[in-house]
């Protein structure tokens, strides 16, 4: 079973909720559990996880090179790119790739009738493997620093996962792309919010994609104790299964400053947490 | 008249106030356009409740759809495919549109025409009115890709509405993270502004958006919100920025009474003007312009 942990709004509590959630199943009810930070832009999962051991793979693409030589500019390449990347000036023999720009998808050097365009490993991100007394438990993807395909790297990492048990999925915040490739995959999504308009706001937005995914799902309340009406009327309304309700103190916002799990920080939080997890699997899982 | 002058308020980690601080300073700017460039979950509008007078679809992307009718199913676009998007399901070739990059290399190789390229328009991008100035945002269709597009057309409107306005500056949301939206924002602005937290995390997120922003050689301040929850982190993020050469603008303090004004819609500095909070981020704008 593949749990993705999702916001919209930033900054809600995924990492927090998706690490309290790893940490219950795997110390606590002693359950073969792997997380993955799919959160290639910002992973921040890996503060709260030690490990005595990282492998780590990079995440390459191809990018074209244009030889200058055998080039005829023709402009087949450049009429071909979806994504505006190729930079093609006739008149001054000019050729050239915008790497930036380029998504890899080889389509200018299937086109090229010269055969004037190789390719070139580029690398847009690593993808790691903590290891800890053997057991392959946390994978994190990470992008490379200047490179656009976050999606790209995060569908990599998912390909790491393993594929038996439970797996869970910190996703990158919003509702675009980046999400999707988490989500997506997923067979149920937990929807972090906090009750604000912000995040009722965002909450709604991820709701409606993912119930164009057709994915079960749930929502958590993290930061909870302001009581925002229109939140608690939207998931009634809506129907929609609250999965548990994590307080709001402010020690738990400084231990989380510190890199502390906080069920590990609280112990009180355990049971909401088995809680979450009850209702995410129906009583099935523990 | 020159040339406004473009801030992007970025964080790197979401949830550390950069809608709260922008908002803040869209009413102390006085004369800025403003833009929401989070389009994934643009949330500026919600407090300073702009009244839109015209939108407009934006298309971000495209996908390929396979016409099965004249799909012979002969293997060649799933074997091409980089991105493992065309999956063999019911005897034929479909689609995967959430892994569908719209490359259109499908297209080129089908040896019977029988892939389509279809755009996306499901984004929007609303013009509207403010009781800070003109706004121009984006919000993003139910699973749609490609914000960096959107966020550069985005960007595009405000730089006319600006010329027309003549206003000094263009005041932007950005959105978190360091992707594709990010350097979309980022590209060919005057001033990045970087709302970060005291916490392992914040810090971490903040030091990729610094390299990541150095690319564009953009200058980059740094605000550090809820600076008191953790004084120690404070210090460290304070001392680390010093040796990059990097200016803390600010240090704002943890106070629920920016939940409170974000209940009641107003920004900070209009729910409570003579707060610490509002005071303090007035002394940042002035330090900043």
């Amino acid at each position: 079973m593949r749990v993705a942990i999702t916001s919209g709004k930033g900054g809600t509590g995924k990492t927090t909720v998706s690490t309290g959630l790893f940490h219950v199943f795997s110390k606590y009810l002693k359950y073969d559990v792997q997380l993955l930070d799919c959160d290639a832009e910002e992973p921040n999962c890996h503060i709260f996880i030690k490990s005595d051991n990282v492998t780590s793979y990079p995440v390459n693409i191809s990018i074209p090179y244009i030889d200058p030589d055998k080039c005829t500019f023709c402009g087949k390449c450049k009429n071909v790119c979806a994504f505006n990347a190729i930079v093609m000036l006739p008149a001054i023999k000019f050729a050239e790739v915008v790497e930036d720009m380029c998504h890899g998808c080889g389509a200018c050097s299937y086109v090229c009738p010269e055969g004037a365009i190789k390719e070139l490993i580029k690398p847009i991100g690593r993808i790691s493997h903590y290891d800890c007394h053997g057991i392959d438990y946390f994978i994190e993807g990470r992008l490379n620093v200047g490179s656009a395909l976050q999606t790209r790297v995060i569908r990599e990492t998912i390909d790491h996962a393993r594929q038996k048990g439970v797996v869970l999925f910190d996703s990158p915040p919003g509702t675009s792309c980046p999400v999707i490739a988490a989500v997506s995959k997923a067979d149920y999504v937990v929807m972090v919010t906090e009750p604000t308009p912000f995040g009722l706001y965002d909450l709604r937005l991820m709701a409606d994609t993912v119930k164009q995914l057709g994915k079960k799902h749930g929502i958590v309340i993290n930061k909870s104790g302001l009581n925002y009406k229109p939140l608690y009327e939207y998931i009634s309304q809506n129907k929609i299964t609250l999965l548990g309700e994590i307080p709001f103190k402010k020690e738990y916002a400084m231990a989380y400053s510190k890199g502390e799990i906080l069920t590990e920080y609280d112990k009180g939080l355990m049971d909401i947490y088995i809680g979450i997890i009850n209702s995410i699997f129906d009583g099935q899982a523990v | 008249m020159g040339k406004p002058f473009e801030i992007v308020v970025l964080s790197g980690k979401g949830g550390t106030g950069k809608t709260s601080i922008t908002a803040a300073f869209a009413l102390l700017a006085e004369n800025a356009v403003i833009t929401d460039c989070d389009v994934d979950a643009a949330d500026l509008h919600l407090i300073l409740s702009p009244v839109v007078y015209k939108s407009e679809n934006f298309a971000s992307g495209s996908k390929a759809v396979i016409d099965r009718e004249r799909c012979t199913a002969c293997g060649f676009c799933p074997e091409l495919c980089r991105f493992e998007a065309i999956e063999f399901k019911n005897n034929g070739y479909y689609v995967d549109e959430y892994a569908c990059e719209g490359c259109g290399l499908c297209k080129e190789v089908c040896p019977v025409g029988a892939v389509n390229i279809l755009k996306y328009e499901n984004n929007r991008i609303y013009f509207s009115n403010s009781r800070f100035g003109p706004m121009v945002y984006g919000k993003l269709g139910i699973a749609e890709e490609n914000s960096g597009r959107l966020v550069s057309r985005i960007r595009q409107y405000a730089q006319e509405t600006a010329k027309k306005t003549r206003a000094r500056y263009i005041l932007t949301d950005g959105p978190p993270g360091i992707g594709c939206p990010v350097i979309s924002s980022v590209t060919g602005s005057d001033l990045v502004i970087a709302v970060t937290e005291p916490t392992r995390s914040g810090w971490h997120d903040l030091q990729r958006l610094i390299e990541m922003t150095g690319r564009f050689k953009t200058p980059v301040l740094v605000i550090i919100n809820k600076y008191d929850l953790n004084k120690d982190m404070t210090i460290t993020i304070e001392n680390n920025l010093k040796g990059k050469g990097i200016k803390v603008s600010g240090k704002i303090p943890y106070d629920e009474t920016m939940i409170r004004s974000l209940l009641e819609g107003k920004t900070i500095n209009e729910f409570k003007p003579h707060g610490t909070i509002a005071y303090e981020l007035s002394r940042i704008w002035e330090a900043i312009v």
